[in-house]
């Protein structure tokens, strides 16, 4: 059993396949997914994973949280996420991972938040009938109808399928297909519908019920190729943002737990400042 | 610009690429050949009729066929770059001032007649195709007359 991936829905598109069949895909965004933390057997009594989607705001991330990251030392992520693994399926703190962790036409299953529908009645909750349109029905026409006996069981059984909140639960979308993947932007194009809105986070992992296919990467796709340049990038924005730093004398430093805190709180400070430039 | 409209762009651009999808407007006799499966063979399907209707929405675009078949009416929608379109082809460009010609669907006959755009932009297009017409005309009777001429030496040299 290998990890899976977090991934941000951006909305649904289509393609056309070799035989001319359209295709409805969802479009998923991994951005900087990262191992943040291992749940050892030895530590936890388990093996798994906890994986980081993004990048957040140091200053909206909580103390206790800003002292895991720097544990791992990863920047602050925006959602996190645990995967159990096999313990020959561990991979090391702090890798990012690639969206080439699933190849086209594997199977997989997909796992998110469905769209909240408030308080919904029967017929929209459970595909209840309604009552009939005419004969002498009135006012009631979407109503539940009858919910019991008479007097032998004298209450409503538990579990009678009624009307209430629907929902905004967890869902999972079974044995969805993997139409393409793009690593360069960090793209997955799984065919149909998953649950949950656009900018709503889903787990994806391989599909339960069916085989895993040979070649996919175990333990996991990394990303590891287009690595140096990323570092290189990171730097110089880091040397940037320090002459910033250096020249507004904005002080938001200290709770910064290590480095990747400190690239964050800078780009914080910088429009602090602006707004003390424009006071005076 | 988001990446699904990148992701769309892309997506035409590769569907485009062998660039037959001719210009064409709504109240246009058109004749779209459909590729069809029949078990393993693929042949080609011609649908002619007027278009009465074009969808434009990037990859999404469609367009809609409506042809007289035995006195009924009948309507065909095609996804503009799908691969199952195998060609285009404009047979006449009409006048017409809507751009969804809906009101085709109650007519028959002398009514339901589009007149032939003579004159802007359209007249333009067509006297493009007329020439691309007559020069493969040309070329397919040069050919032609090849073929004939290798004819009778290839039965000599049997």
């Amino acid at each position: 059993m290998r990890t899976g991936l977090i991934a941000q829905k951006l909305g649904m598109t289509r393609r056309f396949d070799e035989n001319g069949t359209h295709v409805p895909v969802t479009v998923l965004k991994l951005d900087n997914v990262q191992i943040v933390a291992q749940r050892t057997t030895d530590t936890d009594g388990y093996t798994a994973l906890q994986l980081g989607w993004g990048a957040a705001k140091v200053k909206n991330v909580s103390k206790p949280m800003r002292g895991h990251f720097a544990k791992a030392k990863v920047e602050p992520k925006r959602k996190l996420t645990e995967f159990r693994v096999a313990d020959n399926a561990l991979v090391d703190v702090g890798t990012e991972l690639s969206a080439t962790h699933f190849v086209p036409g594997q199977f997989v299953d997909v796992c998110g938040t469905s769209i909240g529908k408030g308080f919904a009645g029967g017929m929209k909750r459970h595909g209840f009938k309604g009552l009939r349109a005419s004969h002498g029905v009135s006012i009631n026409h979407r109503s539940l109808g009858s919910t019991g006996q008479c007097q032998d069981p004298g209450k409503v059984f538990k579990g009678k399928k009624m009307a209430g909140h629907m929902g905004a639960v967890r869902v999972t979308t079974q044995n969805l297909t993997i139409v393409d993947t793009d690593p360069e932007r960090g793209l997955i194009l799984v065919s149909g519908g998953v649950p949950g809105s656009k900018g709503g986070f889903v787990r994806i992992t391989d599909a339960i019920k069916k085989v895993r296919p040979d070649d996919v990467p175990y333990p996991a796709g990394l990303k590891s190729d287009g690595a140096p340049e990323a570092e290189e990038v990171e730097a110089l924005e880091v040397e940037a943002e320090d002459v910033v730093e250096a020249d507004t004398a904005t002080v938001e430093v200290e709770a910064a737990p290590e480095e990747a805190g400190k690239e964050e709180s800078a780009g914080e400070a910088a429009p602090e400042a602006d707004e003390e430039e424009k006071k005076e | 610009m988001n990446v699904i409209s990148e992701l769309e762009n892309q997506e035409v651009e590769k569907l485009t690429a062998d660039g037959n999808l001719p210009p064409f407007s709504p109240g246009d006799t058109v004749r779209v050949n459909v590729k069809v499966v029949e078990g393993t063979r693929e042949r080609v399907q011609a649908f002619e009729g007027v278009c009465i209707a074009r969808k434009n929405a990037g990859l999404n675009s469609a367009f809609t066929v409506r042809k007289l078949s035995y006195g009924e009416g009948v309507e065909r929608i095609f996804p503009l770059y799908s691969p199952t379109i195998e060609s285009i082809d404009v047979i006449r460009r009409g006048d017409v001032r809507r751009a969804k010609l809906y009101y085709l669907r109650g007519r028959t006959g002398k009514s339901a007649r589009i007149a032939e755009q003579t004159d802007g932009f359209k007249a333009k297009l067509n006297a493009d195709d007329r020439r691309a017409a007559e020069e493969a005309k040309k070329q397919g009777s040069k050919t032609r007359k090849k073929k004939k001429a290798a004819a009778p030496e290839a039965e000599a040299t049997e």
